[in-house]
């Protein structure tokens, strides 16, 4: 039987980068986005006649950064070019874009399958607007009528396309992964799959293992999570590896990923789809990128998410997997070294971190951490309670679930709630003889050598004072009492 | 007669892309008016410009920017004047036939 293990998978991907810019690429209505439609718009992002477009600086310096970031070549002369063709979401006609000379190029992502790293080359980063945003009336399909809503047209937007170097759907999704969190931490789009500032376009071939040439390519569309790019990816390999075994012919197309369904469908063929007629954009003059620009820009990258991932093993010998997990959001990284700063523990932090906080926060983003009811310095005072024996650790998790409702910080619930550990020896012997005249039947299997008797015995001077009793005095307490083992 | 530089299917393909409906008459004439063109582009590449840049805008000017600063936008009444049909705040438009 042929399978997917005959072929081998050849994945390029495109992503689209809304730029957190406060206005848009060529004029300067804003960018926010659920304003009430139509609310954000001129004469120039509407596409009428006769206005003129100009370029938002900061798109083209956070288009660089990231350039910089993907270890592209940036290159000195760009300029911009009219693509045409005619949809609603798009009234001039043509979307102003870059062609034969973008922005950046040559560079690379490195994606880390595994603990094998491996790096997928960037083809192009280039800019260019996007467009306005169509809403159906039911289905594309049966719909009479489209509403559009023109406050997304002209909003900057990034295209980044890799080179066809990506061999499993699973690596595209290492891949989107890898490159939402260096956008992020760039500060240049915030990846909000939902709201789509970041959007994903796939193309897939399969050719037989050991070739060197490469199939025919399918375009993939509407994938609007890593989870769907994977599945849609995954479905297409094999709807493509049953038709090559079958000896059926693929056809270049581009289709729609139906995520409720599970499957891709054909797009009608679009003979004269890709007849674009690129002409340079008449009404922006060329860029020159000076090298100087370049440098200065240089100087203004932020640790990014590969490097800091790094030195969270190095500097603070944490394991990969807590590292990978702790530089997800640069906020969260951020939280992290907070806390250790005043917590000198690193394990400790990134457990508590990696099993609470993170099972409570609504996400990793900045937003979620903007929003986090307990700043890093008093998660860090929670841990020096542990460390001081003021509180148990089994105390602590109750307490860390309050100061999340509460905002209270540690030691205001501690002492409201009186939870601080008895450590006095004499004030916990009356509570451990209690406990061993109760439970003769322990002290007899004890005897009898069933070691699992004292931890039986520990928790029960532990429920009797409601767990603030210090486990190890507890321990040593009970030792002096019970007879010897035979 | 000189190879005619551009054939009635080419002039029929170019119409589709831009939308445009020519009757067979139209067609020809726009024929015979782009093959003009062409021939007299040919013309232009007898030049040697072996030591001429390319050129896709006639003022020599580059890096024009604006800062990233927000300014007012149109009303929403205003914009939506200008559209053909409108639906609330939305402008309306018929279904969309992909090809």
């Amino acid at each position: 039987m042929t399978t997917t293990t005959d072929y081998e998978v050849i994945i390029g991907l495109e992503v689209h980068a809304q730029l957190l810019t406060r206005s848009k690429m060529f004029c300067g209505c804003p960018t926010a986005f659920g304003g009430v439609p139509n609310s954000q718009t001129c004469p120039v992002c509407q596409g009428m006649p006769g206005v003129l477009p100009v370029i938002n600086r900061r798109a083209v310096e956070f288009a660089i950064r990231t350039g910089l970031a993907l270890h592209c070549t940036i290159n000195a002369g760009c300029r911009f070019a009219r693509k045409h063709y005619f949809y609603p979401d798009m009234p001039k006609n043509y979307q102003i874009s870059q062609y034969e000379e973008p922005l950046a190029v040559d560079g690379w992502l490195e994606v880390d399958a595994d603990g094998a790293p491996r790096r997928v080359g960037i083809q192009r980063v280039h800019m260019e607007e996007d467009v306005g945003k169509l809403v159906h009336e039911g289905t594309l399909e049966t719909a009479r009528a489209s509403l559009v809503d023109f406050n997304r047209s002209g909003v900057p937007l990034m295209e980044i396309v890799s080179k066809p170097d990506v061999r499993s759907p699973e690596e595209a999704a290492l891949y989107l992964r890898a490159m939402r969190a260096i956008l992020i931490y760039l500060g240049v789009c915030d990846g909000n799959m939902e709201e789509g500032s970041l959007r994903c376009d796939a193309n897939i071939s399969l050719r037989p293992r050991g070739a060197t040439e490469y199939g025919v390519k399918v375009e993939i569309k509407n994938m609007n999570s890593f989870k769907n790019v994977q599945r849609a990816l995954e479905f297409e390999a094999s709807r493509q590896a049953k038709a090559l075994a079958a000896g059926e012919r693929i056809v270049q197309e581009t289709r729609l990923w139906e995520a409720e369904k599970d499957y891709t469908l054909s797009m009608r063929s679009k003979e004269y789809a890709h007849d674009y007629r690129y002409f340079p954009e008449p009404d922006l003059v060329p860029l020159r990128v000076a090298e100087r620009w370049v440098d200065q820009l240089r100087t203004t990258l932020p640790e990014l998410p590969a490097e800091r991932r790094q030195r969270f093993v190095s500097q603070y010998g944490l394991p990969p997997y807590d590292a990978d997990l702790l530089t997800q959001s640069r906020a969260l990284a951020d939280y992290y070294e907070a806390v250790v700063r005043a917590h000198a523990k690193p394990k400790v932090v990134s457990n508590w971190m990696m099993s609470e906080l993170l099972r409570e926060l609504p996400g990793d983003d900045e937003q979620a951490i903007a929003k986090c009811p307990i700043p890093p310095l008093n998660l860090a005072r929670l841990l020096a309670l542990i460390d001081d024996g003021t509180i148990s650790g089994k105390i602590a998790k109750d307490v860390f679930e309050k100061m999340y409702r509460s905002g209270e910080d540690a030691p205001t619930i501690v002492k409201r709630e009186g939870l601080v550990q008895v450590a006095d020896a004499s004030a916990l012997a009356a509570v451990v003889d209690q406990v061993l005249a109760a439970n003769a039947p322990a002290i007899e299997d004890w005897k009898k050598g069933k070691k699992q008797s004292l931890g039986f015995l520990v928790g029960q001077v532990m429920k009797a004072t409601q767990g603030k009793a210090n486990p190890t005095l507890v321990n040593q307490l009970l030792l002096e009492r019970l007879p010897k083992q035979s | 007669m000189p190879e005619p530089k551009i054939t009635l299917k080419e002039v029929e393909h170019v119409a589709r892309l831009s939308r445009l409906e020519l009757s067979d008459a139209e067609k020809e004439r726009m024929r015979s008016q782009l093959d003009a063109i062409l021939t007299y582009i040919d013309k232009l590449r007898q030049l040697n410009t072996d030591n001429v840049e390319p050129t896709s805008h006639a003022i020599p000017m580059v890096n024009v920017m604006r800062e990233d600063a927000v300014r007012p936008c149109f009303p929403t009444e205003e914009m939506l004047a200008n559209a053909p049909e409108r639906e609330g705040d939305f402008v309306r438009v018929p279904r969309i036939i992909e090809e």
